[in-house]
């Protein structure tokens, strides 16, 4: 028994991915049908020529209707998908091991989220009837809980670690300046982030990710097939989910500076792709900064930093866009929010875009022919969380 | 030999001064402060407080349980099964409402007392609120007590009587004094000097009645504690108790205020603090009549204190730094925008009856191949994997660590900011929990919580309650629940 992976086996043809912003001009249905369109153009192909599709979408409808219906796709199979905020990729991974069983030549994934009809600021989830006993704390609050733990643990001055989480925040929005396709556009300075007023525990709203409406989709065909749809197919070098179980809330051991979860994941990528020096051998990585901390613990987990260094790397400017190895250079969560069906998929966008040298000018990394880029997405919170790892190519291998 | 086994008050951590009041209303600043119900606790939170402590070390549950309040959480349920489940009680104890009326803690006690019953447990709560500049907001207290009273065992441990009964004397007629329409804030009441008048005649008459009742002289009586619902009765049957010489105790008057059906209990439990063994003592509880209880309190008295979190230790600890804005907003006198955030979602009555000694009596389980401990109960284990091999582990006694936390500006609360802290507890078993009782700014890595009965919301009119952590303020009693053996520790 063990985790084989599907190396070289499958390539993404085509992608697309919708401005994400506040579309109070349109719906989840428009949504897909923006982001399918031009998905299909980018492969070349028809919405008939999709054997199966994966939707991802963490409350914007329920069963595959929420995307067979606007699109009005015919006597296809449709699944639609939620695994919290990896949700779209876990849409992905689906569509991509569709392909790779052979049961079908060509999958799509689509990941959508109206955000923005609820009502309230922020991601709200569905009521699940319960005893009543279940914390009721934000996300932001729950990420928050690692700040004081990671300082704590490793001896840094609060005031510090502040800078820290605003150079991260600050370094995303410079990238998301860079990206038309971002909710929020506008550099922010460290010196700025620092000043605006917590809203939990150390974190201001500059900490957190924006709330957006967005969708992202993939087509996904066997790799040998890719070149019939394009020149430069990307193509699978890993994928990877790791379901926590939760122990970290009941478990003292667990210190809330690091996700075990998360670790596992790309352990289990690395494994996969072949990889053994990830700060070296990647090209770039697109991570989930849900908030400040979550990206830097996740430099960490992700075997860019050593443990208790990834701070000073930050500081460094390792993950800068002209880093040793850029992170989030579309802009990350922090700029796109996070529509949580079409995160993952979006992370994969930019991915697609820099390893085909189509990023815009302002934003090409530097790095784009190690030829791998990595995209990680994770829901749910310190100690009790979900963790995807996928890692992409320009070549196969 | 019959009488109290064990009493307890539970006076709220926050405190209203007369000045904080008197600086909004522009009106006299009176003296002192009043303690205010924190905006997660009500009657009944505050009277399982009081009955936790009350009960703790006990030798066997009461028989019967009866809870007065004239602020219950509900009409037509049952509040009492409430704190019949918070505090793990038998299925074979009744739990009931004493009703809604002021009296109901006296009558409670007197029907405790003439139980045959082995043991009856005595709580009551309340939260005293009003319109701004009422006699009830300026004179009232919020506080919950329970009263352990039965047979008793012999020695002095806990079991043991601490105040044997001596007798009761009781004396009613209808007159209209105070009264108050049920979902009304403000409490009306007749010309005063009617209630005083008629107090003092009813009183007098319980009183001789008791001590007929008891073959006592007023010469042996010790102390009187007198609970009244106005200040000038209680002061007006002091003086005639003075005239024969007996002295009376504080009505915590200017510390704590008149805690309604709670006064009665909670004054009790103050006599029971000070009282020497061997001493008469009464306890006078004008309501709506009056009836007079007499005791000899034992030598058991002694250790009962040590184990007590005390009155006078909690006076001691309480934060009297509330702002008025505050309290009236708790009270929902003075309505606040709350955070652009959905409401909680009402609990499932089926979720929460299935989990009844988790969600009311914070008992997780501990997995014996591992001792793992789970929070909330689980049924396979987090270390090792065994499956159904777990024994109740019960953990409302046991103190915790705050191994880091928050402030959470954004979540919705009754009461924002929500302060969270990841909470260790002594021995094992980790619980990311809400804090309650404490200022953001107060709130560190390594300081020692313990756990404590709230309710958490109200929606569709039902009150969520569970637990929630608060500094260990001053020393707290804590059972090692391995040995039943009591231990204390604190924060400062």
């Amino acid at each position: 028994m063990a985790s084989h992976g599907i190396k070289d086996r499958v390539a993404i043809v085509g992608m697309g991915c919708t401005p994400f912003k506040e579309h109070w001009d349109a719906s989840a249905d428009d949504l897909a049908v923006d982001v399918v369109g031009d998905t299909l153009d980018s492969a070349g192909i028809d919405k008939d020529t999709v054997d199966a599709w994966w939707l991802g979408t963490a409350q914007s409808g329920m069963s595959g209707i929420t995307l067979a219906a606007p699109l009005k796709l015919n006597d296809k199979p449709v699944t639609r998908v939620e695994n919290y905020c990896a949700t779209g990729s876990e849409a992905l991974r689906q569509a991509c091991y569709a392909v790779a069983s052979g049961a079908y030549d060509v999958a799509a994934a689509v990941g959508v989220e109206k955000v923005k009809d609820s009502g309230y600021q922020g991601l709200n989830a569905f009521p699940i009837p319960t005893d009543g006993t279940q914390r009721t704390l934000t996300a932001a609050a729950m990420f928050s809980l690692v700040a004081p733990a990671y300082a704590q643990r490793y001896g840094i001055d609060p005031a510090e670690l502040r800078r820290t989480l605003a150079r991260i925040a600050s370094k995303n929005h410079a990238n998301g300046a860079r990206n038309p396709r971002a909710q929020f556009r506008r550099e922010m300075s460290v010196e700025q982030i620092c000043k605006m007023p917590e809203v939990a525990g150390m974190l201001s709203v500059f900490d957190c990710a924006g709330v957006a409406d967005g969708a992202a989709a993939a087509v996904v065909v066997r790799a040998e097939d890719a070149y019939d749809y394009t020149d430069r197919p990307i193509f699978v070098k890993a994928l990877s989910m790791v379901s926590g179980n939760a122990s970290g809330l009941l478990d003292p051991e667990y210190d809330y500076t690091h996700f075990h979860e998360c670790e596992a994941a790309a352990a289990d990528a690395y494994a996969q792709a072949g990889i053994t020096d990830p700060r070296r051998e990647l090209a770039m990585a697109e991570v989930h900064d849900c908030f400040t901390p979550t990206e830097l613990v996740l430099m960490e987990d992700l075997g860019f930093s050593a443990r208790g260094e990834g701070w000073r790397d930050v500081e460094a400017g390792a993950f800068d866009l002209d880093g040793d190895l850029p992170v989030n250079t579309d802009g990350g969560l922090k700029s796109f929010g996070h529509p949580v069906g079409a995160s993952g998929l979006r992370m994969l966008f930019e991915c697609w875009l820099q390893l085909r040298g189509e990023a815009p000018e302002d934003r090409r990394i530097a790095t784009a022919d190690r030829g791998l880029a990595l995209t990680h997405n994770l829901g749910g919170y310190p100690g009790e969380m979900v963790s995807f790892v996928g890692i992409w190519g320009s070549e196969r291998g | 030999m019959r009488g109290i086994i064990s009493a307890a008050a539970h006076l709220p951590h926050w405190r209203l001064s007369h000045a904080a009041v008197s600086g909004v209303l522009g009106t006299g600043a009176g003296r002192g402060s009043r303690t205010v119900a924190s905006y997660d606790e009500d009657s009944l939170t505050m009277a399982v407080e009081a009955g936790r402590r009350a009960l703790l070390g006990a030798p066997s549950a009461p028989s019967a349980l009866w809870f007065a309040t004239t602020s219950p959480t509900y009409v037509e349920k049952t509040n009492a099964t409430i704190a019949h489940a918070a505090l793990r009680l038998p299925g074979d104890v009744l739990a009931a409402d004493a009703g809604a009326g002021l009296r109901g803690t006296a009558g409670a006690l007197r029907s405790a007392l003439a139980s045959t019953d082995p043991a009856v447990l005595v709580l009551a709560g309340d939260v005293r609120t009003g319109p701004a500049k009422s006699p009830d907001e300026s004179n009232g207290g919020d506080a919950g007590a329970a009263v352990l009273v039965g047979d008793g065992t012999t020695g002095t441990g806990p079991g043991a009587v601490i105040a044997e009964h001596l007798g009761t004397g009781s004396a009613t007629r209808e007159f209209l004094d105070r009264w108050r329409v049920p979902g009304e804030l403000r409490t009306r009441a007749w010309e005063e000097r009617f209630g005083e008048q008629r107090y003092a005649a009813l009183a007098a008459e319980a009183w001789s009645r008791a001590l007929d009742a008891a073959g006592v002289e007023p010469s042996q009586v010790a102390a009187v504690a007198v609970s009244a619902p106005h200040p000038r009765v209680a002061a007006g049957f002091t003086k005639r108790l003075a005239k024969d010489g007996v002295e009376s105790i504080d009505t915590l008057a200017s510390t704590v205020g008149f805690t309604g059906a709670a006064h009665p209990a909670v004054l009790l439990a103050s006599l029971l603090e000070t009282a020497e063994p061997g001493q008469v003592v009464a306890l006078a509880a004008l309501a709506d009549g009056a009836d007079v209880f007499l005791f000899r309190v034992t030598d058991a008295v002694v250790t009962h204190r040590e184990r007590v979190r005390t009155l006078a230790e909690q006076l001691a600890t309480g934060d009297d730094s509330l702002p008025y804005a505050t309290y009236l907003s708790w009270r929902g006198v003075l309505p606040t925008q709350p955070p652009n955030r959905p409401e909680p979602a009402r609990m499932s009555a089926s979720a929460a009856e299935r989990r009844l000694d988790w969600k009311y009596g914070f008992v997780g389980s501990r997995d014996h191949s591992s001792g793992a401990l789970h929070l909330p109960p689980a049924r396979v284990s987090f270390e090792g994997g065994a499956v159904d091999d777990m024994e109740p582990a019960p953990m409302a006694d046991v103190t915790a660590t705050v191994a880091t936390f928050t402030v959470d500006s954004l979540a919705y609360s009754p009461s924002p900011p929500v302060v969270f802290a990841v909470c260790d507890f002594e021995g094992g078993g980790r619980l990311p929990v809400e804090l309650t009782d404490v200022r953001p700014a107060d709130v560190s890595i390594g300081m020692t919580v313990e756990m404590t009965f709230r309710r958490l919301n109200t929606s569709d009119g039902i009150a969520n309650y569970f637990w929630k952590a608060r500094p260990v303020h001053g020393v707290a009693p804590v059972i090692d629940t391995t040995s039943g053996h009591t231990t204390a520790e604190g924060n400062d």
